[in-house]
């Protein structure tokens, strides 16, 4: 049985009989599940020990035992210890919050300035062949799907371009079938026409794959593990090659070495035991960095939002104290990777967060397909009847304009670019 | 009494150079004025911009623009870099930063001596930033650097002269101008580093985090002008503890 993810479960009243069966019984028989720690046919087996230490010590953290003297004992140090981390993220820290949040502002102020980088991320398909029953692309929901054509993607981002953004993040479901590897490298060579710095957060895929990208013109690369914890990854990703757990993991190592600059980790928080979870996430990036010396690491913290047909999917524990307290936590751990905080935040919050540790932040926002045009010119939703149906819903809508304002505002220099594609 | 100092045919008055990339591009003006700076340095990769404000715009005329390097992570990178510098109008002067440690972004001492040789052949006024290594040091002489630029401690660590006596070291033994440059948290060390004997010093976090940039600015002028009039005028001797035996040891000596 699936008992606790129940709140998850949605059945379309358009699936046809047989796949909703197959869809129930994925969600209650836990045998009609294939192995996540299987890889399928096609994924590249990577030897590398990171996967098992950031499991080591997530396994064995236990937040319980951490006193308000190790967490006293974690700021009184110059350099933060895995063991200071631990301390960070455990319940017995959050008293000391507002502490936690000057540090953190120091660190952030040494390492990147009074500066905060502006992104937008476009999402050029929404199909997807994974069972992830928190998504709003998951392949048993009933939404609009939609592939953009070259033509729509051009335009797409001439409307975002024309805004004066100049790095973004291209998005897809993943779904390998209709959106390959050859279409995301041909969406690809089109936002380096508009673009400067291009990301992307897709499927994983393998090394020669990845090298294939980054050669038509993508540097960072985006993979959230969603949890690290691979029984409860094991309930909430039911079908598809996602399953697979360590291929997800391994992503942003194949990534480095197939070429690109820099990665992103996360977890989705709200999924399983957020202090875990989080870190995971750190440790995932530490190990990373100590092999990779040169890689651009960054973190990002979404938490659950509500979907599509779905709209009692929330965060649950992780309130915005405990979001900040992770992001203060993760600051002081690691001064020196970028901290990406999402519009499924509201606007009060990333201002505040801004201040304190984020260096990043998204603007003009829509996670739908093909309705940037729409969502800017403020058409009304009747517009985009053609549109592809959002991942999640948003919480902090603000235009590009008006984030750079707001962030002026609060005393930090935003920066659109700072990048040079060599 | 004129004091100037040269890079490659360049004289400068002012021994600060600012940096410019972390702070409000309003301030700039401001800074440059209270910091009486001549040099100012950018990361190309941030005036690599189409639209909106392009940092270029802020920086006052009259001052030298240093263009830096940062994101390349090898010579090769740095060297097509400082030519789109070239090409983009920033000048004959670069600064090469080349980094691939994303962690304390140290500099790679050997890279930065294959692209300084290249870079300066190519008539560029080099300014390479460095871990303090005198023989690495030595070969950015004969590279052609026009200035050797020693980090004091990890960029935005404010930590001061952690590598002081390496830094006076290449002060001792280097006849290019020395500046110091990264790690500097407070007008007090830029001071000592200029009582070192440091041609010059490149800070920018100190000053881009402070509560008042143009003031700040000028606080580290004051402190780096202090700092070299007293080398200037040569220090009387200052002893690490107590006096000094008063019987001369060699009093046996007739």
């Amino acid at each position: 049985m699936n008992e606790e993810t129940q709140v998850y479960f949605i059945d379309s009243d358009v699936l046809p009989e047989k796949a909703l069966a197959r869809k129930h019984m994925l969600e209650q028989d836990p045998s009609s599940r294939t192995d996540p720690m299987k890889y399928m046919p096609g994924m590249e087996v990577l030897e590398s020990d990171v996967k098992d230490k950031v499991l080591e010590q997530m396994n064995a953290y236990d937040y319980s035992l951490y006193t308000a003297a190790d967490v006293e004992r974690a700021l009184s140090h110059d350099t933060c210890s895995i063991e200071d981390f631990k301390a960070l993220l455990s319940p017995a820290a959050a008293p000391y919050l507002e502490q936690m949040a000057r540090r953190a502002e120091r660190e952030t102020k040494n390492h990147f300035g009074n500066t905060v980088y502006i992104f937008t991320p476009i999402y050029i398909a929404n199909y997807c062949q994974n069972y992830c029953i928190y998504c709003g692309f998951n392949c048993y929901n009933n939404i609009r799907r939609k592939k953009l054509s070259f033509e729509e993607i051009e335009h797409e981002m001439k409307v975002i371009s024309d805004t004066g953004m100049e790095e973004i993040l291209i998005l897809t479901g993943e779904s390998r079938t209709y959106s390959d590897v050859e279409y995301i490298g041909e969406a690809v060579k089109i936002a380096r026409k508009y673009f400067r710095n291009i990301g992307i957060e897709i499927y994983p895929v393998n090394t020669d794959e990845y090298r294939y990208l980054h050669e038509c013109g993508v540097d960072y690369v985006t993979v959230f593990q969603e949890t690290y914890d691979i029984a409860k990854y094991e309930t909430l990703h039911l079908l598809g090659h996602k399953r697979v757990w360590p291929y997800r993991f391994d992503a942003q190592e194949r990534a480095l070495m197939g070429g690109m600059r820099g990665a992103a980790f996360s977890a989705l928080l709200g999924l399983a035991d957020f202090r875990k979870d989080a870190l995971a996430t750190a440790l995932h990036a530490y190990y990373l960095n100590r092999k990779y010396p040169h890689a651009e690491l960054s973190l990002s913290c979404p938490r659950l939002r509500p979907i599509v047909n779905n709209d009692k999917i929330s965060p649950g524990e992780v309130g915005e104290r405990e979001l900040c307290q992770v992001l203060c936590a993760y600051r002081i751990f690691l001064p020196y990777v970028g901290i990406t905080v999402s519009s499924r935040e509201s606007a009060e919050f990333r201002n505040g967060i801004a201040k304190i540790c984020a260096t990043k932040v998204s603007a003009g926002v829509s996670t739908g397909i093909g309705d940037h045009e729409d969502k800017y010119e403020g058409k009304d939703a009747a517009a985009d009847a053609g549109a592809g149906d959002e991942q999640f819903e948003i919480s902090d809508g603000r235009s590009f304009s008006k984030m750079y304002a707001d962030m002026e505002e609060g005393g930090l220099q935003p920066v659109l670019n700072d990048y040079i594609y060599v | 009494m004129k004091d100037t100092w040269k890079l490659g045919e360049h004289e400068f008055n002012s021994r600060f150079i600012l940096g410019s990339g972390k702070y409000n591009l309003k301030l700039i003006e401001a800074a440059v004025e209270q910091g009486g700076a001549e040099i100012i340095t950018l990361a190309l990769r941030r005036a690599n911009t189409q639209e909106q404000e392009n940092i270029l715009d802020f920086i006052p005329k009259g001052v030298t623009l240093l263009p830096n390097t940062s994101g390349a992570r090898n010579a090769e990178e740095a060297i097509r870099i400082a030519r789109l510098s070239r090409a983009m109008g920033c000048g004959d002067f670069v600064k090469i930063e080349i980094m691939h440690d994303a962690k304390y972004l140290f500099p790679d001492n050997y890279e930065t001596v294959k692209a300084t040789e290249v870079l300066a052949k190519e008539g560029f006024i080099v300014l390479p930033y460095m871990n303090p290594d005198l023989i690495a040091a030595r070969d950015l002489v004969n590279a052609g650097a026009a200035a050797v630029m020693p980090l004091a401690a990890p960029i935005g660590s404010n930590k001061g002269l952690a590598t002081k006596e390496m830094i006076q070291i290449l002060i001792d033994e280097i006849d290019l101008p020395i500046i110091v440059d990264a790690g500097i948290g407070k007008p007090s060390q830029a001071c000592e580093a200029m009582e070192m004997g440091a041609a010059a010093i490149m800070a920018n976090t100190a000053i881009a985090t402070a509560g008042d940039v143009p003031e700040m600015a000028n606080a580290f002028r004051l402190a780096i002008e202090a700092g070299r009039k007293a080398y200037l005028t040569g220090m009387g001797r200052v002893l690490a503890r107590g006096g000094s035996a008063s019987d001369p040891l060699t009093g046996f000596l007739h």
